[in-house]
């Protein structure tokens, strides 16, 4: 695929872990512009005066869909949309991935949207990593994601992003009909200034709809959090959101959980923890032979996984 | 191998003094097995960390192996050769049983024996089975396999000195009877040394040495069948 250099292949295995041309489908973004696509037989990726459309042809099994973003170029900001159709009864995996180098005077940001239409008892995994790198100025990413279930559908969207973005602003919303169940899973971690918001809102319209948000981040240096989601159950349901945060240094992290029943048969359940690494744990690892500062990396990567 | 002079630890409280553990002075030779008992509180688990260096001491001087460890770390005591067994086992969200008995396997520097490498021999000595190994140490795990793991990761440890404090905690009967053989059969290694803090009577008949703490202070010590009756066995 395209000829990168070795930052960007860097950046490319980092987000996408791919070295190069991923099999299958995929649409790969390079400083603003598409340079490489390839649809595959089932699964369609074309453009439209919209964004990039990706249609899933129902019934399709087992495929991969890789929508890497690299931006390597100090000073670019777009807005990316990008939409998928998935038809029903297919299993399919989506990977997503931004990555930024900076090493220019100017921010580079990327806001991606990324609109789901989800077909009747199809299982979707969405993987989204963001990293940046660079010396230079900012390395923002702002990216939206909606979705909507029919029923019987399953999603898992899984995001991580450790270290290197400066500035994030996460949006997350989702909407489910009858027996749809989606499962997030947040992983952050923020250090120097950086600032990181997300937001997320889930709507159990539908009949046995079933959310389970898990938020695991840990704020170091002089970095911010900001953590909101909000569950609504609209029908006899269940939701569950998890928001577990480690704090160092002079970091600052807030979580606003808010659970909205609608119907007495909706049983949400938010649970929220934010402090720092145990004294206790440290110890435990100290004497089993690890430094002080090797201790926190283990903790920290642990929970992160 | 271990020698404690005139140790005290003081904590404070608001202007209040108050000493924990009051000019001690215990030695432990290599090949032997100590066995420390007391009463609640009577500063049994103060002791073992400040051996491990959680806790420092105030006053007095630690000796581990002829060299003088009062003002190493833990980390350093570690690789030093001395391992503990919490009383109270933490809870580590994200690391699995196999992480933290890779961590206690391969951060080790000195050690006699090689327990370390074959995990599930290792789970088996404090009577898991090989599956806890994937098992995340979060609480999902009930305080007895806690505690199991607790002792399993200082056995990987295979190091000189072991303090295990009050092993028995939440641990069944047929599991601990198991567990009492390997106490039995690690301080026999030659320079080894096992301590173990315990109110278990069958714990403390198979130890060489019985040590009683009250108050912060050794009330008595000596072979268990001379403290009969001191231990009312
Ligand atoms: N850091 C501390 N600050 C204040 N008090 C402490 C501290 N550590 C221990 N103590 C007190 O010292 C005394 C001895 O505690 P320690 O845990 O050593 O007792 P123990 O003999 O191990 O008891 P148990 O049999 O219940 O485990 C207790 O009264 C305890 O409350
Ligand atoms: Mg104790």
């Amino acid at each position: 695929m395209m000829d990168l250099d070795e930052i960007e292949q860097q950046i490319l295995r980092e987000v996408a872990g791919i070295d190069g041309r991923p099999e299958g489908a995929y649409n790969f973004r390079l400083n603003g512009k598409s340079v490489g696509r390839q649809s595959s037989t089932n699964i369609e990726v074309s453009t439209s005066p919209d964004g990039l459309n990706i249609h899933v042809a129902p019934h399709t099994h087992g495929e991969v869909v890789h929508i890497p973003v690299i931006i390597s170029a100090s000073g670019l900001t777009e807005l990316v949309r990008n939409n998928f159709y998935i038809g029903q009864d297919c299993e399919v995996t989506i990977v997503a991935g931004c990555g930024i180098y900076n090493c220019g005077t100017k921010d580079s940001v990327h806001d991606g949207v990324h609109s789901f239409y989800v077909g009747k008892n199809s299982r979707v995994r969405y993987i989204e990593k963001h990293y940046g790198a660079g010396p230079g100025a900012g390395k923002i990413l702002n990216p939206v994601t909606r979705v909507e279930q029919e029923p019987g559908s399953y999603v898992e969207i899984q995001t991580e992003q450790l270290r290197g973005v400066d500035s994030t602003r996460r949006e997350t919303s989702a909407l489910l009909a009858n027996d749809a169940k989606i499962l997030i899973r947040e992983r952050l971690l923020t250090h120097g200034r950086q600032d990181a918001e997300s937001t997320i809102r889930v709507e159990l319209a539908g009949r046995n709809s079933v959310a389970d948000i898990v938020s695991r981040s840990v704020a170091q240096d002089e970095s911010r959090q900001l953590f909101r989601s909000q569950i609504t159950g609209k029908n006899a349901c269940r939701g569950h959101s998890e928001c577990d945060a480690i704090i160092m240094n002079k970091a600052q992290v807030s979580a606003i959980p808010s659970l909205d029943a609608q119907c007495p048969d909706a049983e949400l359940i938010h649970e929220a923890a934010i402090g720092k690494i145990a004294g206790e744990q440290i110890t435990k690892l100290m004497s089993l032979g690890l430094s002080r500062a090797q201790a926190e990396s283990q903790i920290v990567n642990g929970f992160l996984r | 191998m271990l020698d404690l002079q005139n140790i005290e630890f003081v904590v404070k409280n608001g202007a209040k003094r108050r000493a924990i553990i009051q000019d001690l002075s215990l030695s432990v030779k290599a090949g032997e097995f100590v066995a420390i008992t007391g009463p609640n509180g009577s500063g049994k688990s103060s002791l073992a960390r400040l051996i491990m260096g959680i806790n420092r001491a105030s006053a007095g001087k630690l000796i581990f192996n002829g060299q003088d460890i009062t003002e190493k770390t833990i980390t350093e005591r570690a690789k030093l050769g001395i391992a503990y067994s919490f009383q109270q086992p933490v809870y580590f969200k994200g690391l699995s049983v196999r992480d933290l008995l890779q961590v206690a396997a391969t951060a080790k520097e000195t050690f006699l024996q090689d327990t370390g490498t074959d995990y599930e021999k290792l789970l088996a000595t404090v009577g898991l089975s090989q599956d806890y190994l994937e098992r995340q140490i979060d609480n999902s795990l009930s305080g007895g396999e806690l505690k199991r793991v607790e002792i399993a990761s200082v056995l990987a440890r295979g190091a000189k000195l072991m303090v295990f404090d009050e092993p028995e905690a939440g641990i069944d009967i047929w599991s601990f009877a198991r567990l009492t053989d390997v106490f039995r059969k690690l301080h026999k290694k030659p320079d080894c040394a096992v301590v173990v803090i315990s109110h278990q009577k069958s714990i403390l008949n198979i130890a060489d040495r019985v040590v009683i703490l009250k108050d912060g202070k050794i009330q008595a010590q000596g072979r268990p069948e001379d403290l009969k009756e001191e231990l009312a066995l």
